[in-house]
């Protein structure tokens, strides 16, 4: 396959990204993209359309990437239930769109390690580590296993910060609300979910919230970073510190602060009932959202609620060393696996995202808009769509617009 | 400052509105009521004036005592003077007082204060669709229970190391229990059929699990009323897709404020939700997502319809049912003329007119209203 062309070929980005003038500086672009695209610097001034990998990676330490003649090696989690027959999917629509991604697959159940101390099994780990970048599908928590849910163990390992969940509307899949543009990004280590309760005495509960400055200012950066690589206007810090002064207090300072050393990119912060409140009005006057832990859980949730559901939101993690991990965010359907029922769309639309971080836009753009053209033409959509087609039915529409559109 | 006793004809501790515009000029001994009036800040002021004009004219037997309280002194004088007013009259109309989030951890929220030091333990906001107003979703109906005095609120920070602060969220027996109760009761009472906890246990096990528990302990007896449970980011997903689902909502404080303020959304915005917060023996009636409104105040574009349904909330709670019953029905079939639509709703219709037609409606409709 021609890497050259796809290289060449910049597009609108999936996010809203916006066509730079002539003239203008040329943007600050992840190294990442400069390791396999030195030109690309070049072409990003004199009008064309300049799309932007999600979120520049920390510049100190690129690890190697493995890649043998351009294929990109990505570590894939197919996860439970309804995971391994829309991961089959993601495969095929690859394939048949000749992407340069090798699939490493790996399990990840709950091992005890020395110690008793629970852990991903270690092949999983050295995989990621390895090619840095995954893909997941949905895992299932079960309940009194002993052990902490999966989601929240792989965020440990790897240290994931940062949750980005960009919501658009999708056209052809209509909701009450039709201008969404909005990405949340959401602190995902600490916060409300730092699991410190206490039972202080019999009937009386203390939960902490901890807020750290250097986890605020970790996600304050990279949100006021996301914003300028995907070329987003402006950045809202989302908070209650009118009621925790403290700790949103704290976060609010360390969103400022780096506000300052982003001027190009507006701030402002809103209340977190404020935005709730404006939201379901309209979400139109959102851009980039940035917010602690529940807040993000919260928000991230009414947003996917806007443009149709879990089903169709993307959903990608960064975390420390250049990690990052794309998943489907829904649950794993029992009741629907394995019967070619379920909807590969929103594990399909994070691996565009995937795709998009890797700077491989032009395949990105190719199964997008194919996915989102056989989702507007409505002869062949699953079940949750409103049709009544077979996931394979779905995910052959898809191919078949894929080959139409190469 | 002295704490004479209201009397019944003369006029009580005023420092700025003049009780005189308040006083009703047709009214009984035995039937006036004093209730104490917090302006606010805001847009507090100019609605709390609309509703004095607005209960003068009905002849509403209602005597305001309005304390004012500056937000920006440090001290909390003010606030606990406002706090005194309501122990003695056992009622309150109140403006959202503004909290400066860039002052220090000492100066503490005053509505907080107000909720918590008066035990105003259920915050009760009732979101349904109102004719007249064009919303994306229809046919909504939503009780939401929210406990109101602690949960996050507990304003219990502490910074041990530096850098690193610690929020404490409580959780007890006592209060879930007493709100889980509250939000049966009055689901019993409003002959409604389904009432849904909104929490976080999955992640909480200890705080909102016991909070679940206590719910759960309390439904079963209430046999007649369904009851689940639901987790708080799949419920603002439902919310926005459909909203219909919901009845009768309980939750503690946090989720209450996402989720009563995504409901006022819903229904058409923060000018249209009246609020109303209960305690074992106090009552105190706001706009339903208290808002100051600082950057539209004194423009004469706030709409005052939540203000105005606030105190027909209060008007209900006085056992003045027909006055209540006469100013709502003459609000809501103001909110049907479109033209009169106030900036929130779309329009370009000023406070000032539709208080007026309030008021031309108010007058159809009887005899009992004073002439102007």
């Amino acid at each position: 396959m021609n890497h050259d062309v796809d290289c060449m070929y910049l597009m609108k980005v999936y996010f809203g990204g916006r066509t730079v003038p002539s003239g203008s500086p040329p943007r600050a672009v992840s190294s990442l993209t400069l390791l396999h695209r030195p030109w690309l610097v070049e072409d990003g001034r004199d009008g064309v359309e300049v799309s932007q990998v999600v979120g520049a990676l920390k510049k100190e330490s690129l690890q190697p990437r493995t890649f043998t003649r351009g294929i990109h090696t990505v570590t894939l989690i197919p996860g439970d239930g309804i995971g391994p027959e829309i991961s089959t999917a993601v495969m095929k629509i690859f394939e048949v769109a000749k992407a340069p991604i090798q699939w490493e697959e790996r399990n990840v159940t709950a091992i005890q390690g020395p110690g008793g101390k629970w852990m991903i099994p270690p092949d999983a780990k050295e995989s990621m580590d390895r090619n840095k970048i995954g893909l997941k599908g949905p895992l299932k928590t079960p309940i009194a296993a002993g052990h902490p849910s999966m989601n929240l163990l792989l965020r440990k390992t790897f240290d994931l910060y940062a949750n980005v969940r960009p919501c658009a509307s999708i056209e052809g899949y209509q909701t009450p609300y039709t201008d969404v543009n909005l990405v949340t990004i959401r602190e995902n280590t600490e916060g409300e979910y730092s699991g410190i309760e206490h039972v202080i005495v019999d009937g009386v509960v203390q939960s902490i919230k901890l807020i750290t400055e250097q986890a605020s200012q970790r996600i304050a950066e990279y949100a006021f970073e996301y914003a300028k690589n995907n070329q987003r206007a402006s950045v809202t810090a989302v908070h209650k510190a009118n009621i925790m002064r403290m700790s949103d207090g704290l976060f609010l300072r360390t969103c400022r602060e780096a506000a300052e050393k982003h001027k190009d990119v507006k701030f402002n912060e809103m209340y977190l009932d404020t935005v709730c409140l404006n939201m379901v009005q309209d979400p139109s006057q959102f851009d980039v959202l940035v917010m602690p832990n529940l807040y993000g859980d919260i928000l991230s949730d009414l947003c996917a609620g806007l443009i149709g559901g879990l089903g169709v939101t993307p959903s990608g993690n960064i975390g420390a060393n250049g990690v990052a991990i794309f998943e489907s965010v829904h649950g794993t359907a029992p009741d629907i696996a394995g019967k070619d029922m379920a909807n590969p769309t929103a594990l399909l639309l994070s691996a565009v995202m995937m795709l998009r971080h890797m700077g491989l836009h032009g395949h990105a753009q190719k199964i997008e808009t194919a996915c989102f053209d056989v989702i507007r033409d409505k002869k062949a959509l699953t079940k949750d769509l409103g049709g009544n087609s077979k996931c394979s039915e779905f995910t052959d529409a898809i191919c078949q617009r894929v080959r139409e559109l190469v | 400052m002295s704490t004479r006793a209201p009397t019944l004809f003369g006029p009580t501790n005023v420092p700025a509105l003049s009780s005189r515009s308040c006083r009703s000029a047709c009214v009984f001994l035995s039937s006036l009521h004093t209730v104490t009036l917090i302006p606010g800040d805001g847009i507090g002021p100019e609605l709390a004036k609309h509703v004095c004009e607005l209960f003068r004219f009905c002849c509403v037997p209602v005597d305001f005592e309005v304390v004012d309280v500056d937000s920006s002194m440090a001290s909390e004088d003010d606030i606990d003077d406002a706090i005194m007013a309501i122990r003695r009259n056992g009622v309150a109309l109140k403006g959202n007082i503004e909290t400066n989030h860039n002052l220090p951890p000492s100066y503490k929220s005053r509505n907080n204060l107000l909720r918590t030091t008066l035990d105003l333990y259920a915050n009760v906001m009732h979101c349904q669709s109102l004719p007249g107003v064009r919303t994306r979703h229809r046919k909504i109906d939503i009780m939401i229970v929210r406990e109101n005095t602690e949960g996050e609120y507990s304003s219990l920070e502490h910074e041990n190391v530096p850098g690193v602060v610690e929020c404490l969220k409580i959780i007890t027996k006592t209060k879930s229990l007493r709100i889980a109760d509250y939000a049966f009761q009055t689901a019993r009472a409003k002959g409604r059929r389904l009432v849904t906890a909104v929490h976080k246990a999955n992640i909480m096990k200890l705080g909102d699990g016991l909070f679940l528990e206590c719910c759960k302990e309390v439904a079963s007896g209430y046999p007649e009323i369904s009851f689940e449970s639901m987790i708080v980011d799949n419920t603002t997903m439902q919310l926005v897709s459909r909203p219909q689902q919901f009845d009768v909502m309980v939750m503690p404080n946090l989720y209450g404020n996402v989720v009563s303020n995504v409901c006022a959304g819903l229904v058409g915005g923060p000018g249209l939700v009246p609020g109303a917060n209960y305690g074992e023996n106090y009552a105190v009636f706001e706009t339903g997502t208290r808002n100051t409104g600082k950057s539209i105040a004194n423009s004469n574009t706030a709409n005052p319809t939540a203000m105005l349904l606030a105190s027909c909330l209060l008007l209900d709670h006085l056992k003045l049912h027909d006055y209540a019953s006469m100013i709502r029905r003459a609000v809501l079939s103001t909110l049907t003329e479109t033209k009169l639509h106030t900036a929130d709703l779309g329009g370009q219709g000023s406070t000032s007119e539709v208080l007026q037609r309030v008021m031309n409606a108010v007058q159809s409709t009887g005899p009992r209203t004073l002439s102007m």
